[in-house]
């Protein structure tokens, strides 16, 4: 059960962001424009940001919610998912993509773990300044999800499949225009 | 040196909110409702919940900033400091120290939230709105924490420098203004 009471038969952020429709405005806003609007990174590429961040912070439903969404962008399968949460360095994303996950994992434990050596590991591999911008923050913007989600006891369903299914509609529809309901 | 090229004239997070702007209008909106939108909890109580997930964050920026603005809120420098370092013992309400409890759990991870935690909130008088919001504040103080850290952003030692940006977030709040930054560093 919540630790508050939240709007019924809403699974995850859905029920916070029901009980507080004027705090949702802008955190949808803000997952709009860091994974969905015009960037030299993919949606596939930030939605894997995202969910290698929730994994790490062990948030079942953010890292199913966007493994999902992810899983539909990279047109790959759920595995294919697990092996980047589990360790990214031995798959076939690209080694520009490991650089930036590689500064989301420091981000997830401290700012201050994000070292030199990532960021010019980044560059070399050819990450730009607003790419690795935009690495942090995802993986910051996580940190704050993740805990929004779990800080309130929030519930969500246990089949893995129900994301994955759902990942093309989430994906279409993105993070503004959809209703909390459906 | 910060890791991307950031304003020199405005250090901590005020530079990265400059980089880009389209992403940092919404995080300051919800700056702006939690922290000074309408609440049965004070700004200072808003604000010392920000100075305790960023001091449990080691984020010195963040902690300085809204530890000025908590102290030029509340009119003394007691209660910040003593909550900082131990809330239990600090001169805020019973109901306060324990969503500063929730909240520093929060800066930790959602899961260290207990049902405890919520009871206690509940029998001191924490409304619902009042939980959420406590436990919104500290998850977005996780975010800001990691962005100005994880982004090496330049953190001014001097205090005075504190002392104008709280004047900043207290006559102007948290909303994109013009000249906003004018102040920051006469």
């Amino acid at each position: 059960m919540a630790h508050i009471n939240l709007p019924e038969g809403l699974p995850g952020i859905r029920g916070p962001m029901a009980f507080r429709p004027e705090t949702a405005k802008p955190l949808n806003q803000l997952a709009e424009v860091l994974l969905r609007s015009e960037n030299s990174l993919t949606r596939g590429e930030r939605e894997l940001i995202a969910t290698y961040v929730s994994s790490l912070n062990d948030c079942f439903f953010c890292q199913n919610a966007h493994g999902g969404i992810a899983q539909h962008y990279l047109q790959c399968d759920m595995s294919y998912i697990d092996a980047v949460k589990k360790d990214f360095q031995s798959t076939s994303i690209s080694e520009k993509l490991k650089s930036l996950l590689a500064i989301a994992g420091s981000v997830q434990k401290g700012g201050k773990h994000v070292t030199p050596e990532q960021i010019a590991q980044a560059k070399f591999f050819g990450a730009t300044d607003i790419e690795i911008h935009d690495t942090v923050l995802i993986a910051a913007a996580f940190c704050m999800f993740n805990r929004y989600v779990d800080g309130l006891g929030t519930w969500a369903p246990q089949d893995r499949n129900i994301y994955v299914a759902r990942g093309p509609r989430r994906a279409e529809e993105g993070y503004i225009n959809f209703d909390l309901y459906k | 040196m910060p890791h991307i090229p950031l304003d020199a004239n405005l250090p901590g997070i005020t530079g990265i909110l400059n980089y880009r702007t389209d992403t940092a209008l919404p995080i300051r909106e919800l700056t702006h409702l939690l922290l000074r939108g309408e609440s049965t909890l004070t700004r200072a109580e808003r604000e010392l919940i920000a100075t305790v997930v960023s001091y449990g964050n080691e984020c010195k920026f963040c902690t300085a900033a809204h530890a000025a603005t908590a102290d030029l809120l509340l009119g003394e420098k007691e209660t910040v400091e003593k909550v900082k370092h131990n809330h239990e013992h600090a001169p805020v309400s019973t109901k306060m120290k324990t969503l500063l409890t929730i909240a520093r759990a929060v800066q930790v991870s959602g899961k260290n939230v207990t049902t405890e935690m919520i009871q206690h909130a509940k029998a001191e008088g924490a409304s619902d709105l009042e939980i959420h919001d406590t436990v919104l504040i500290a998850a977005l103080f996780s975010l800001y924490n990691r962005l100005v850290d994880g982004l090496a952003s330049i953190t001014p030692t001097e205090p005075a420098f504190y002392d104008r940006l709280a004047h900043i977030l207290v006559e102007k709040g948290y909303l994109p203004s013009e000249n906003r930054y004018a102040s920051l560093n006469s």
